[in-house]
């Protein structure tokens, strides 16, 4: 991946992009498509995953068998570089010593940023997703409806490659023709979960996500992506045809070095890098954002993490795409005269209003899956089908206790045995060992099946961030200290999805494992999904919001935020897709304010 | 997570080994362990046992343990016994390893496998590894279940259980475990066919 030294940056640039992840790989690729000049910082190191991704290996060919440590905590082919919850050297706080009350924040200091190792799952926020407030009078509304973000949910997917069907569920969107891949097959469990589930009034049906199925039309998508552009359209159709389709092995946690998923270092660097407008510096660990006598945006102050040298660069624009929570760090720690709480923080809002996806789980083991006849069930490296939030209409009606809802995904199957190849047998056969339990491992392998609630949380005012006022990580830069509080719909939340997984379970002649009644046992720690969001939240007015609907800060014209901290609500549909398409959204803008010398 | 290839940890009930170990980090403030492979790792290469630390059990504690891999996986018609297949190499790195929660099961490991010995050596004389197949039995048979076993073998079975977990886990992850549990996957496809018509007609969905 071509990048240049933190020494070799140019005077002054157009934009620069703190983050280079999917809200700053969509910002970069944007903006470098039609013509900008870009500065790309990232904070962790230049990562090349066609040279670094563990395509094949086995977890016998890893230390532990690949199981999880504080070193990898997902596993160790898991592609993470030098992330986790925790981060040595940069390090964060909680306000309080609750264990309820504890906020876990993931980062990944690489090049791409978490988007190399996500699940790939892309759902488009619905309607009703868009004006919470107004459908139930909690929350927030956003700026913008659905009809403002569905041609960018249109590019977004048509550029990344997702494959999903249209089903015509209530809140679910379809996409125009053209837009999505074949769904792949599904597997022996999730069929046996479709049929026996319908009785219950719970669709089972193919998931959306970033993988291509089919290799991309670069015939045709490119045109119908940058109509205008004769340069783009070919930079991508290249790109497009440097990707392959998916081979239905490995893991896309691991990342793809057949460029068969999306993550920003294989779908957006490589085209942006083409068009010759991008540099990218890696180990760039940003400061702040400095600012000129008017209060106009001047550029960032990073530290060269391989010299550790401060050093300042120069734009016209700056982006920060750090983030939500980093971004929100940023802008705290840009403190000056004119700006004493921090930068675009007029409103106080800076750090407030920060959301997870409400997360629960539950297993069961199915009779009806032991003694399968062998088959390949890899697939697409991860899920094929999901449940859509299907009880709108009782919710509307006040009859759930908790107001919004929750999708679930589901995993089942033959997967390569790892170190929880034969756990949970003890548990139906008693115990045993020597040829009966060689005997029972083959009888009960993939019969277990996992279910994970994936849930809409509302933002509260006990969710929120600021500078802690003493701690510091290892670059002398203060660190963020987390507040957090789930409400009651939260915590019934999760309490209705443990008494759904029974129900599916049942339903499918398995046994469930032991469900929480309150939710407050189940519910995941908050960050624990690692789907946050908020902190720099947009609206439509400049005291209730930090930034407006094109995510540019209220205060500071030349200042934009694309990744997940604009969000004002966070719908249980997985953020990356929207936030992707808000990003080319809010980049389309800048780019016209650009050209009208508004910047 | 999901992730999320984030969901590869809730993909079975089995995965609640896995799950038990993040708790244990977070409990312990995910302090990073300063002799691990550290956060960037070379995740292409092919690693073996002792590769990243050392191996640190001892030559009788590799007996015993060489032993009771052998008597939970054996050899039989599908595959071979556990000790054939690198199985007690695993063991020692896991135990051996500076991660949070491992020194426990050395623990853990350590004192079953002594108990194991002195246990052979009360009831016919002999250190485990030197007992006859009956033998070993004898005393597998009390302990292979933490539910059924009496009193005062319950510690021994949450030792045993520990130790099969760890030996299936061996076990079942090397080419030979795979073939033997029916894992036909992690090979390059043109098309994704989804369940055979065999496995539809065990579901009762052909």
């Amino acid at each position: 991946m071509p990048h240049i030294a933190s020494s070799k940056t140019q005077p002054i640039y157009d934009v620069i992009v703190v983050g280079s992840g999917a809200g700053g790989g969509q910002t970069a690729y944007t903006l470098t498509m039609e013509g900008a000049k870009v500065l790309m910082l990232e904070a962790g190191r230049n990562y090349d995953p066609v040279k670094e991704t563990p395509m094949f290996q086995t977890s016998n060919q890893a230390p532990l068998r690949g199981a999880s440590t504080p070193d990898k905590p997902f596993g160790f082919h898991d592609s993470t570089v030098d992330g986790g919850w925790q981060v040595p050297g940069e390090p964060y706080t909680n306000g309080s010593s609750d264990p309820a009350r504890q906020f876990w924040w993931w980062r990944a200091r690489m090049l791409g940023g978490r988007t190399n190792h996500w699940g790939r799952i892309s759902l488009r926020n619905g309607p009703y997703d868009f004006k919470p407030h107004t459908r139930d009078g909690l929350g927030f509304d956003w700026p913008i409806s659905y009809e403002d973000l569905a041609p960018y949910y249109d590019k977004t997917e048509m550029l990344v490659g997702v494959y999903g069907s249209n089903e015509g569920l209530e809140n679910t969107p379809d996409s125009p023709a053209g837009c999505l891949l074949p769904p792949p097959k599904m597997r022996a469990g999730e069929l046996l979960a479709q049929k026996r589930t319908k009785q219950l009034g719970i669709p089972v049906v193919p998931i959306h996500r970033a993988v291509l199925s089919v290799k991309q039309d670069a015939d045709s998508l490119p045109a119908k992506i940058h109509p205008k552009n004769v340069r783009a359209q070919r930079i991508l159709a290249q790109a497009m045809r440097e990707r392959a389709a998916c081979f239905w092995a490995t893991d896309c946690g691991r990342g793809c070095a057949t460029k068969a998923n999306y993550q920003s270092t294989t779908v957006h660097l490589p085209p942006a890098l083409a068009t010759g407008n991008l540099d990218i510096v890696t180990d760039a660990m940003v400061r702040a954002v400095t600012v000129d006598e008017r209060g106009k945006a001047t550029g960032v102050s990073y530290i060269d993490r391989k010299t550790k040298e401060e050093r300042t660069v120069k734009a016209r624009v700056v982006v920060l795409a750090a983030s939500s929570a980093e971004s929100v760090r940023i802008l705290l720690n840009s403190k000056s005269a004119r700006f004493p709480n921090g930068l675009a923080n007029s409103s106080g809002l800076v750090g407030k209003y920060i959301m997870d996806t409400v997360g629960a789980r539950l297993g069961g083991q199915i009779p009806a899956l032991e003694n399968m006849p062998v088959h390949n069930e890899d697939g697409a490296g991860g899920n094929h089908v999901y449940v859509p939030w299907w009880l709108y209409k009782e919710q509307h009606a006040g009859k759930l206790g908790f107001a919004r809802g929750y999708h679930i995904e589901f995993g089942s199957g033959r997967r390569m045995p790892g170190m929880g190849a034969t756990g949970g047998i003890e548990g139906i056969t008693g115990g045993n060992y020597g040829k009966q339990f060689k005997a029972d491992a083959r009888r009960y392998y993939g019969s277990f099946m996992g279910f994970a609630g994936r849930g809409e949380m509302i933002p509260n005012e006990d969710s929120f961030c600021e500078l802690d006022p003493t701690v510091k990580d290892k670059w002398g830069i203060p660190v963020l200290r987390f507040h957090w509080k789930w409400s009651d719909h939260e915590t019934r939340q999760a309490a209705h999805m443990q008494k759904t997984f029974v129900e599916i379970i049942e339903s499918m002649g398995g046994k469930a494992g032991a469900p929480d009644a309150t939710g407050a046992a189940a519910i995941e720690p908050g960050g624990k999904i690692i789907h946050e969001v908020g902190g720099t939240i947009m609206g439509a007015d400049p005291k209730k919001s930090v930034t407006n609907q094109w995510c540019q800060t209220w205060d500071v014209k030349n200042l934009f935020v694309t990744d997940g901290g604009a969000f004002c609500s966070n719908a249980d549909k997985n953020p990356t897709l929207t936030i992707m398409a808000l990003a080319w959204r809010s980049s389309d803008y800048l780019l016209e304010e650009m050209r009208k010398g508004n910047l | 997570m999901d992730r999320r290839s984030a969901i590869k940890w809730m993909l079975s009930a089995a995965a609640s080994v896995a799950i038990m170990d993040r708790a244990a980090i977070a409990a312990e403030g995910g302090a990073t362990a300063s002799v691990g492979y550290g956060t960037d790792p070379d995740l292409v290469k092919i690693y073996k046992p002792g590769d990243v630390w050392a191996l640190t059990l001892t030559d009788g504690q590799r007996r015993a343990a060489t032993a009771l891999c052998d008597a939970i996986i054996p050899a039989d018609d599908k595959s071979p016994a556990a000790s054939k297949v690198g199985v007690p190499d695993f063991i020692d790195e896991w135990v051996s390893a500076p991660y949070p929660g491992h020194s426990g099961d050395k623990r853990t490991v350590v004192e079953g496998l002594a108990w194991l010995d002195a246990e052979a050596q009360k009831r016919f004389g002999n250190d485990f590894a030197d007992l006859v197949l009956r033998q070993k039995n004898a005393i597998c048979d009390d302990i292979c279940s933490f539910a059924k076993a009496k009193p005062e073998f319950k510690k021994a079975a949450q030792f045993f259980r520990k130790f099969r977990d760890l030996t299936a886990g061996g076990f079942y992850s090397t080419p030979e475990g795979m073939k033997d549990i029916g894992y036909v996957g992690n090979v390059p496809t043109v098309n994704f066919d989804g369940p055979t018509p065999e496995a539809l007609k065990h579901l009762g969905l052909a």
